[in-house]
């Protein structure tokens, strides 16, 4: 079986369009949460999120790309860009025949479909532009990565909701160390803050009005964020013949499903997808020094959580660390484990571990070290990134420092 | 006017339990009567339609939820009354 590493790695959320940025405001404790500047943001009861303010996709795009491109589209094109330059991969000549594109988005455009159904219900347009069905599709951005790289080798987008990038960089690992690709560009993109996104989410009436708290007692619900990460996975021989800078291995991943309830979490389901992940990569529990949670700052999510952690590492849940960077660029979504894994290579690479900012009052179901609102210096091996979507589906991966 | 709230209430709550109106009592909890999370979510939303009204109601702090207390169906029924007498004023 092939070694696999990330040599590149490319951003844009709430916190910064890129990974420096979203790296200072990890060590900062910076929150990108803030007040939701989107059309009819008045008739919403839910008016905070993670929003990616000051984009102008026309200092990025031209006018024929732009309209093929949905938000979601644009984000995860600039990450890639990003990733892909960090690289230095060139998929022009036969390279690009052994690699592919998987991505993770759970709603693609959203926001094609919102101002779509606005032109025809509200506005009673009876014409929508030609592009609508290719710009919202889930697999437009994972296809204009593919063009705009020539990427021609396997390429597709899963969708399992907040779990869909872990899914997707789980797969595009596998792939690559069972050798059906060189490279994979992989990763997760989500921009579902517009009316409708919001307001289907607040009729669960799981979400926050005022701050994403993961773990700590008086946390009140989720918060919303948008934007995307992008890696590229190589083939741990192929890089290191071509002398790249490996960011960090991947050495585990661990999928399984609850089988038990569409909006409740399963501590059993956390726990062998949390295990599984160990297990594939040979570890034991306690080479593990950090642990990207799900957190994402529900009452029913961060005890689960917890829970589920306690019950696999036993004693050496009281040493590891397990922070929620959710409280600063809010729940992704789709795109949320590959925004996340930036806090894992910033653990491996830098020995900075994000903290969890938002952290109030101490909550005895959540009784973890769980670096309450000021990163930490940690020199740390082996680190975890753990996403549990609704529907019950479980993806955790496992990363070492290289 | 009140014993309207309370019989559209205990309709909503009988049809989300799949009971007969008659076996659910003011005294009964939601867990008694069989209502999980997701139930009690989709109870409120029927309510708030019912009586176009909008409850607080957040899924993370049930129990601190002052306005809206979820402990009985007679609890249910007097917040919702107190609802509409603040919200059609």
């Amino acid at each position: 079986m092939k070694r696999v590493v990330i040599t590149g790695a490319g951003t844009v959320n709430a916190l910064a369009q890129d990974v420096a940025g979203t790296f200072a405001a990890f060590r900062e404790g910076r929150s990108g949460i803030g007040e939701l500047d989107i059309r009819d943001v008045e008739r919403l009861s839910i008016r905070i999120g993670g929003q990616v303010k000051g984009w102008d996709p026309e200092a990025h795009f031209n006018r024929q790309q732009i309209v093929l491109f949905d938000r979601f589209t644009q984000f995860t094109l600039i990450a890639a860009k990003q990733a892909i330059l960090q690289s230095g991969l060139n998929f022009d000549g036969h390279l690009g025949y052994e690699a592919g594109v998987v991505l993770g988005t759970a709603g693609g455009g959203v926001n094609t479909w919102d101002e779509n159904y606005r032109a025809v219900y509200e506005e009673g347009k009876n014409r929508v532009h030609p592009f609508v069905v290719p710009k919202l599709m889930n697999n437009a951005a994972a296809s204009h990565i593919s063009m705009e790289f020539n990427l021609r080798g396997p390429s597709f987008t899963v969708a399992t909701a907040c779990a869909s990038s872990n899914h997707a960089m789980g797969l595009a690992f596998q792939m690559i160390r069972g050798g059906s690709a060189k490279a994979i560009v992989t990763g997760g993109s989500e921009s579902m803050l517009c009316f409708g996104g919001i307001k289907a989410w607040e009729g669960l009436r799981v979400m926050s009005k005022d701050a994403c708290r993961p773990f700590s007692a008086n946390r009140n619900g989720m918060v919303q964020g948008e934007g995307a990460a992008i890696f590229v996975f190589e083939d741990y021989e192929h890089a290191k013949a071509r002398g790249a800078d490996i960011l960090a291995e991947v050495v585990g991943f661990a999928m399984t499903s609850d089988a038990a309830d569409i909006v409740m979490p399963s501590k059993q389901g956390a726990a062998r997808a949390i295990a599984g992940a160990l297990k594939d990569a040979g570890l034991a529990g306690d080479q593990v020094g950090y642990i990207n949670a799900h957190g994402t700052g529900t009452a029913a999510n961060d005890k689960t959580e917890c829970a589920a952690v306690a019950d696999v590492f036993g004693h050496h849940a009281d040493k590891l660390m397990i922070s929620s960077t959710k409280s600063m660029h809010g729940h992704c979504i789709g795109g949320t484990g590959a925004v996340e894994l930036l806090a894992c290579i910033l653990a491996l690479r830098e020995g900075v571990i994000a903290p969890t900012i938002g952290y109030e009052e101490p909550d005895p179901e959540c009784a973890l070290d769980v670096v309450p609102n000021v990163a930490r210096e940690a020199k740390v091996d082996v680190v975890l990134s753990n996403a549990f979507a609704f529907g019950g589906l479980n993806a955790v991966l496992a990363l070492r420092r290289i | 006017m009140p014993n309207e709230v309370r019989d559209r209430v205990i309709a909503i709550i009988a049809e989300q339990a799949v009971l007969d109106v008659a076996d659910v009592k003011p005294e009964a909890t939601l867990e008694d009567l069989g209502i999980d999370s997701l139930g009690l979510v989709e109870s409120i939303f029927a309510i708030e339609e019912a009586f176009d009204i909008s409850v607080p109601f957040n899924a993370n702090e049930p129990e601190q939820n002052a306005a809206f207390d979820i402990s009985t169906v007679g609890s249910i029924i007097a917040a919702v009354e107190q609802l509409v007498v603040e919200q059609k004023a």
